[in-house]
């Protein structure tokens, strides 16, 4: 059997005395577009959470092509070749548009500081320039580089948040609720990018509310409720799956 | 064109700097030697701000630097300005061996922290009488030795020398945080400062970042000191105390800390202010109230500092950084 490329395994995580997460497991495969769904308090951002390493687990493990993640710092899971964005539009505000992807590009050009004084470094300096161009010309955010990040458009921030971890080159890109604020066509734009990342390679994981949004994105869709796993499969086992109907609806009824 | 520009003017700078002292009395010369060494030290405060953290620490700091290279110097008998690397060299040591406690906290409770833990230090200098020397600290410190370049013979003793020697060393570390600051290094300090999590989620190591922006400000506020040090000969605790610190932090503020020239503006115009112009005047006794005052009114009408002026007068070059970061200045 071949190693799935994500694993989390038997996941738990306590707050004091609420369990968030409940031995949740789930596989995420190569070049999927995975989605996590559920109810609000479901666990999700906590799962979320988890994987990026911004919390430690309770217990239970998380694995990257059989290799151990969880327990590792933020920065060390990214290192690895998961790397997470943000809700809302969490972005370097106050920098430009390049200097937020040059950012991204932190693992592959690492900085080193005598280089820097001494010069030494302009290989590098060329060398991420051009990993962040690509990582904004492939959200077509190229032509606004020199913009001060805070100043874009709702939907540019949030296309800019995925260029820079596009930009480190991720295998995983962690995708925390996308589609919050946007209007109809913003979405269906991010849809199109998304499905542009998958097919260049890289798989992301991504928590949604937006049901519409979810069901025509995702290959396959773990569905959560009081933090543990309720049902996973294609969109349209999740969408007849009675359990999951019951969850959002408290009830059932058919879903229109 | 605009390089050549650009030189002429650093050029102009350099000889006006060179010819300052000679224009000036022997009591403002040695004002300006202070000026100089404070320059120093409040650039190196603007690098620890950086990464957004605001320390009470740092004239502590800059006095770690003075005590070591006194001591190096005075009982282990080292050559003066290879006493002061050391003594810079202290500074960032005991730095590193602080941030790891310090840099588990954030905001004020950084701030409380390294007010204490410069506290400490300085309560460690009163307490130990050796090798400290106590309240009255360390007196009959080495001067520089005097020597002769040919064009100017270097008495250390006398404050035009002195102020060409702390004149040319602190150029040079205006030049390295100046080269920092516009690296990738420094790309990395803006990035942890405005969004940490965001930063640790693009790999980079927020905490060792911190740290690196803390340890090199600390080794330059440490050359500050010992550069004083050598200068007035003696060293005590009251000299590092709090009052001081509260100096560096007006100039920080008065001038603002989003430029490099920020704070450095800010530290020449009130130190002018207060020691050439209100005491010209004859405010012997008021002196501290009219700086107050001065410091209010500036904090009210320039709340972004003396540095927004500056962006006033000057043609904005937006994406300057952005240009020296990816290398495409090296061209030019």
């Amino acid at each position: 059997m071949t190693i799935p490329l994500l694993e989390v395994d038997r996941l738990t995580m306590r707050f004091g005395g609420l369990t968030a997460v409940d031995g949740l497991s789930f596989a995420v495969g190569h070049g999927m577009i995975h989605g996590l769904i559920g109810p609000n308090g479901a666990g999700k951002t906590t799962t979320f959470n988890l994987i990026s390493g911004f919390y430690r687990p309770s217990s239970g493990e998380i694995r990257l092509r059989g290799e151990k993640l969880s327990g590792l710092r933020m920065h060390e899971v990214a290192r690895r070749g998961v790397v997470r964005t943000f809700q809302h539009s969490t972005l370097f505000a106050e920098l430009s548009v390049l200097e937020n992807a040059l950012i991204g590009t932190h693992i592959r050009f690492r900085p080193n500081i005598f280089a820097a004084i001494a010069g030494w470094d302009a290989e590098d300096r060329r060398g991420a320039r051009a990993r962040a161009e690509e990582a904004l010309d492939f959200f077509g955010l190229l032509t606004l580089a020199d913009v001060r990040a805070g100043d874009l458009a709702h939907g540019h921030q949030r296309a800019l948040g995925m260029a820079v971890a596009l930009a480190a080159d991720p295998d995983v890109i962690l995708l925390d609720e996308p589609f919050t604020g946007m209007n109809p066509e913003e979405t269906g734009r991010m849809m199109t990018l998304m499905r542009k990342l998958r097919d260049s390679g890289v798989t992301i994981l991504l928590v949604e509310h937006d049901m519409q949004a979810i069901m025509g994105l995702c290959d396959r869709i773990t569905c959560m409720s009081f933090g543990k796993l309720l049902a996973e499969g294609d969109p349209g086992e999740i969408r007849g799956n009675p359990a999951v109907i019951e969850a959002y609806l408290g009830g059932s009824r058919d879903v229109a | 064109m605009r390089s050549g520009l650009a030189l002429l003017a650093w050029i102009g700078v350099g000889v006006a700097l060179i010819a300052l002292p000679h224009g000036l009395s022997f009591s403002q010369q040695e004002i300006l030697v202070f000026l100089t060494i404070n320059v120093l030290l409040v650039a190196s405060y603007r690098m620890l701000t950086l990464t957004g953290e605001w320390s009470l620490g740092h004239v502590v700091i800059m006095g770690v630097g003075a005590y070591a290279s006194a001591l190096y110097s005075k009982h282990f008998g080292v050559f003066v300005p290879a006493a002061m690397l050391l003594g810079a060299m202290t500074a960032a040591l005991i730095a590193m061996g602080l941030s790891y406690p310090l840099f588990r906290m954030k905001g004020f409770y950084f701030l409380i922290g390294s007010f204490a833990a410069g506290e400490i230090i300085r309560l460690l200098w009163k307490r130990f009488r050796e090798p400290f020397g106590g309240v009255k600290g360390i007196t009959g410190i080495p001067p520089v030795p005097d020597v002769n370049l040919g064009i100017w013979d270097f008495v250390f003793f006398d404050p035009i020398s002195y102020y060409y020697f702390v004149l040319a060393v602190v150029s040079f570390c205006l030049w390295l945080m100046w080269r920092i600051e516009r690296s990738p290094v420094g790309l990395t300090f803006h990035a942890v400062h405005w969004q940490d999590k965001l930063a640790e989620a693009a790999g980079v190591n927020a905490r060792a970042y911190r740290t690196l922006a803390f340890v090199i400000a600390s080794g330059f506020a440490g050359l500050a000191g010992a550069l004083q040090a050598h200068y007035i000969g003696a060293v005590n605790p009251t000299s590092f105390d709090i009052e001081q610190m509260v100096f560096v932090l007006t100039w920080a503020i008065v001038g603002g800390t989003a430029t490099f020239y920020g704070p450095i503006l800010g530290c020449i115009v009130l130190t002018v202010l207060n020691e050439i112009v209100l005491r010209g005047l004859g405010f012997e006794q008021t002196r501290p109230l009219i700086y107050g005052l001065l410091l209010i009114l500036s904090v009210l009408f320039l709340p972004k500092g003396l540095e927004s002026l500056v962006g006033r007068v000057l043609p904005r070059r937006a994406t300057s950084r952005t240009r020296a970061i990816i290398g495409a200045e090296e061209k030019a």
